[in-house]
């Protein structure tokens, strides 16, 4: 936009009088870019800097690099991580596709029954499905037969859990690439009298081929990234995430930490900037005179889909049930009455009760500041003047917390605080350092949620409120935030329901006295107390589903309210 | 109205994006209670302008005085003005009068003066009893004048328009263009309005600044520029214009073709290319053969008349346009508008054969070649 104002230009005449909007807006950026600095970019340079040194922090060059190398049982979790990623990317993106083409482009019935259940996973913590597959292909597994002698703990089983927590994800991508169509691009091709097959590979493939690119990496990125599945079903297949947590906390080698975090980190960034230059060439299909794409009555090819889905969601919403059944069951599979021993977190270790309270505080702060925070953040970067170094700045740092996995962002953390000389290194072990985490964690898809809806909104009310007098901090508080308000609502939920079920940077970060409940999932599964960990799993699901209970009656409420002004 | 100092004075101002030149050395200066029109082709800078007249742009070089005082370097906020964009930028949460009030409020007047100025400017802009509805409720045309409310709302010295009308279909348009230059009027509110629209600058404008690539053709009143445009750019910008190839000869006036044609001053070098303009409402037709002697018709100068052939005609309502050929004119066509009387009484047809002139008055000429 505009250096207007805030640019002290060098040219004649007086200077403004104190400038204070200037003022407040330079200082809001720069503390906005320390902040980021802080929480990202500095933790991040403390890690990779450690994977250099030795114990005693001299400076070793590529040495701890060799040993990793060396050391086969470690490198060999490279291609463990990859091969698992890669066979769970492609089940799920081939079983998204064809659940968001029956949703999308047929006259299938219970569309919208069949997309809340696809939605189901992400109210779980990834740590769910491992338990729930123990239940089900276990050794004494209700299912096991199906798996024909093979175990499930390991390769199967990660590929299985991971495909299952992910699912949803690459699901909302194709759902929004495959809704994105031109009917008239259809209409040409009936026209021409192409095959219904060669119309799905010369239209509806290419129409949506960003959308699949896109869902690609992102269900990579997640797999690999991802602790709590292998952690619980894993086994001896070790993947590079857990190796970061057992040279972490099982051998205290930080050093080694270090270097295989580096080794996440790698492809994690790879996959984000092949998507990124990806989506960047990603022209407007849909151009304004588009029309929407409405799909006829078909007999056969509505049945598979209504088959197909329900199979689908059936197999989804059975690994919930069998979490939750399992939760209640007194003695599995010698006792199958029901009851609720395994909800008496207080006899366990992991923290008890108190875990689950610490959690719901860990998610309402994350979402409380974390939205207040990014959202504010955003409307700088987006809607500031001057200071234009700094907000490119901003915009650029805001993407790398995506690019970052948990575990990598969590050692990160324990080597940038938890280090005397750091004057921040009071937060260390407390609850302010897991609420800083998950808001760094989760903050670019947040941040681009608010920058997506400031974008929509007129670029000249701030211009128009300092020709009134009005300074940009009243326009912000009385029209911006109310206009974004659905974006800032969608920005809580989603913070707060994956600050319910994160792991993966906060199992660094907890301490004795700021136990969660996901952390509370894993140590119990730990020790073997199978039940109790799905008990506490299901508790996390259920105040997930009281969150997006409550989030969709606060939005129809305020819908009601503001459909005056709302053109929608 | 030039004897007074002008309340807003801009001198040298230039912009740059990075290497891109978008305003090149502005001078203009614009008088108390005038109604300005920036008035250019796309791109030309017309907005860049205004925005830095509000400071919502900082120019590279140059400096401002509004009202005596230099503004060169103060933030919008700390300047005097009131603004409609082109998108008005109403904000949808708040209704009309909360629209309008917004400036009020923040200066701290008290509710009762803050209800009252609100109902004052709705009836002002003719949207009494509107104040409860918002935005996305109003039709385009009021939303603008919601719009020119709030602009209005803190008595500004000065009120910018960023083509304000272009949003809204040509009915709506015409009927507000009244209406904004009335108001303008009534209120003798200092206002530059930016267009791109010819007709709009033509009728609404006290004086047009006529604009390309990022500086001033010209200056002057609507009839100025039309009568005595001072470049074949603003020629042919505002209405249409005849562009011939001359020759000036020693007499300061040139030579089209064979004929030695009278016409106004001009500044350019005698021996030179140079290029004749006339606009095809002040050809004047007469019968043929009208330049022998002893003819009926009166030639008022005869030295400017030579025959011509109509090889089309088109009636475009309330007059045809004709285009003529000649000798003189050579491979080129002159466009003339001959009024239905005119082609009435002397059954004007194509392929009829006329004598025409050029009056010296009306005859401008600009240096440089035709492309
Ligand atoms: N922020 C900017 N950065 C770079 N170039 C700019 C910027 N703002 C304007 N320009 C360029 O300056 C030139 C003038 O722009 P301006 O918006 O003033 O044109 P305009 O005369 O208002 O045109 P229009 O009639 O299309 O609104 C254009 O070429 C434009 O591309
Ligand atoms: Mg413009």
């Amino acid at each position: 936009m505009t250096d207007a104002a805030l640019n002290p230009a060098a040219n004649t005449g007086p200077r403004a009088r104190f400038n204070l909007e200037a003022w407040v807006m330079r200082g809001g950026i720069a503390i906005a870019g320390l902040f980021l600095l802080v929480s990202v970019i500095l933790p991040l340079y403390a890690m990779l800097s450690k994977s250099f040194e030795d114990k005693d922090g001299n400076f070793v060059g590529l040495t701890n690099y060799a040993t990793y190398f060396d050391t086969p049982s470690l490198a060999y979790s490279i291609s463990n991580s990859l091969t698992v990623s890669i066979v769970a990317t492609v089940i799920v993106i081939s079983l998204a596709f064809a659940y968001a083409y029956a949703i999308t482009r047929t006259c299938m019935r219970f569309k919208g029954f069949f997309r809340l259940v696809a939605l189901v996973p992400i109210l779980a913590p990834s740590l769910l499905p491992g338990i729930s597959f123990i239940y089900m292909f276990g050794k004494k597994g209700f299912m096991r037969e199906l798996l024909m002698g093979e175990p499930i703990y390991g390769f199967i089983g990660i590929v299985l859990g991971s495909s299952f927590w992910t699912f949803p994800h690459a699901l909302l991508i194709m759902n929004t690439a495959l809704s994105l169509s031109d009917a008239r691009l259809y209409e040409a091709a009936e026209a021409l009298r192409a095959s219904k097959l060669r119309t799905f590979f010369t239209v509806t493939l290419p129409g949506a081929k960003y959308g699949v690119i896109s869902a690609v990496f992102v269900v990579f990125t997640l797999v690999i990234t991802d602790f709590g599945v292998p952690k619980v079903i894993g086994g001896q297949y070790s993947v590079l995430a857990t190796d970061i947590y057992k040279q972490v906390i099982g051998q205290q080698n930080f050093q080694m930490g270090a270097v295989v975090s580096v080794m996440l980190l790698i492809p994690a960034v790879l996959a984000f900037s092949v998507d990124r230059l990806v989506q960047r060439r990603q022209v407007a299909l849909l151009s304004a005179r588009a029309v929407p794409y409405q799909p006829k009555p078909s007999r056969g090819r509505d049945l598979g889909a209504l088959i197909f889905c329900t199979v689908i969601a059936g197999m989804l919403l059975l690994v919930l049930g069998v979490a939750a059944y399992a939760s209640f069951v007194k003695f599995w599979p010698y006792n199958l009455s029901l009851g609720f021993t395994h909800y008496n977190f207080e006899i366990m270790d992991g923290g008890g009760w108190g875990a689950w309270y610490n959690s719901i505080k860990l998610a309402a702060l994350t979402a409380l500041i974390g939205t207040g925070l990014i959202f504010t953040v955003a409307y700088l970067v987006e809607k500031g003047q001057g200071a234009r170094f700094g907000r490119v700045v901003i915009q650029a740092m805001a993407m790398v917390p995506l690019a970052v996995p948990g575990m990598v962002l969590g050692l990160a953390y324990i080597f940038f605080f938890n280090n005397p000389a750091n004057p921040l290194s009071g937060i260390y072990a407390t609850m302010a350092i897991l609420v800083l985490s998950t808001v760094a964690h989760f903050y670019t898809v947040a941040h681009l949620t608010a920058v997506t809806a400031l974008k929509q909104i007129d670029g000249e009310f701030e211009s128009v409120s300092s020709s009134l007098k009005v300074p940009f901090w009243t326009t912000f508080s009385r029209v911006t935030v109310p206009v974004c308000q659905p974006a800032i609502f969608s920005m809580a939920v989603y913070l707060f329901m994956n600050a319910m079920t994160t792991v993966s940077a906060v199992v660094f970060l907890y301490s004795p006295d700021t136990n969660l409940a996901s952390v509370a999932v894993m140590n119990m599964d730990d020790a073997g107390d199978i039940a109790p960990a799905a008990a506490m799993a299901m508790m996390i699901v259920y105040t997930n589903l009281t969150a997006v209970v409550i989030y969709g009656l606060l939005s129809r409420f305020v819908e009601k309210r503001t459909q005056a002004w709302r053109t929608r | 109205m030039s004897g007074s100092a002008p309340y807003l004075r801009l001198q040298g101002v230039s912009k740059s994006f990075g290497s891109f030149t978008a305003l090149q050395d502005i001078a203009l200066d614009v008088y108390e209670g005038e109604f300005v029109c920036f008035l250019g082709p796309s791109g030309c800078g017309k907005t860049t302008l205004l925005r830095i007249i509000a400071g919502l742009e900082i120019q590279s070089a140059g400096r401002i005085t509004q009202a005596g005082v230099d503004i060169s370097r103060l933030p919008p906020s700390q300047r005097d003005f009131g603004i409609v964009f082109q998108s008005y930028a109403l904000f949808p949460n708040l209704n009309v009068n909360k629209n309008v009030a917004y400036g009020l409020e923040n200066a701290g007047s008290a509710r009762a003066d803050t209800a009252r100025r609100v109902e004052e400017l709705l009836a002002l802009v003719g949207l009494p009893d509107q104040g409860a509805k918002y935005p996305a409720q109003l039709s385009g045309g009021q939303q603008q004048r919601v719009a020119l409310a709030r602009a209005l709302a803190m008595s500004p010295g000065l009120l910018l328009l960023d083509e304000p009308l272009s949003a809204l279909d040509a009915q709506v348009r015409g009927h507000l263009r009244h209406e904004i230059k009335s108001l303008q009027r009534r209120l003798g509110v200092t206002t530059i309005m930016v267009t791109h629209d010819q007709e709009e600058a033509l009728t609404m404008a006290d004086r047009i600044v006529v604009m390309d690539h990022g500086i001033v053709e010209q200056v002057g009143t609507p009839l100025e520029i039309y009568r005595e445009p001072v470049s074949p750019f603003v020629a042919n910008f505002i209405g249409t214009m005849n562009q011939l190839p001359c020759q000036v000869n020693g007499t300061g006036g040139v030579k089209l073709g064979p004929l030695s044609v009278a016409c106004q001053d001009h500044s350019v070098q005698s021996g030179a290319s140079a290029i004749l303009a006339i606009r095809p409402e002040d050809v004047v037709p007469h019968g043929a053969g009208a330049r022998s002697p002893g003819a009926p018709d009166i030639i008022e100068t005869p030295g400017n008349a030579f025959d011509a052939r109509i090889e089309d005609m088109e009636f475009l309502g309330s007059f045809f346009r004709a285009e003529l050929s000649g000798d003189v004119l050579g491979s080129h066509h002159l466009l003339a508008d001959f009024s239905i009387n005119a082609v009435r009484r002397m059954a004007l047809e194509t392929g009829k054969e006329l004598t025409v002139e050029l009056p010296a008055e009306r005859v401008r000429i600009f240096a440089g070649t035709l492309v």
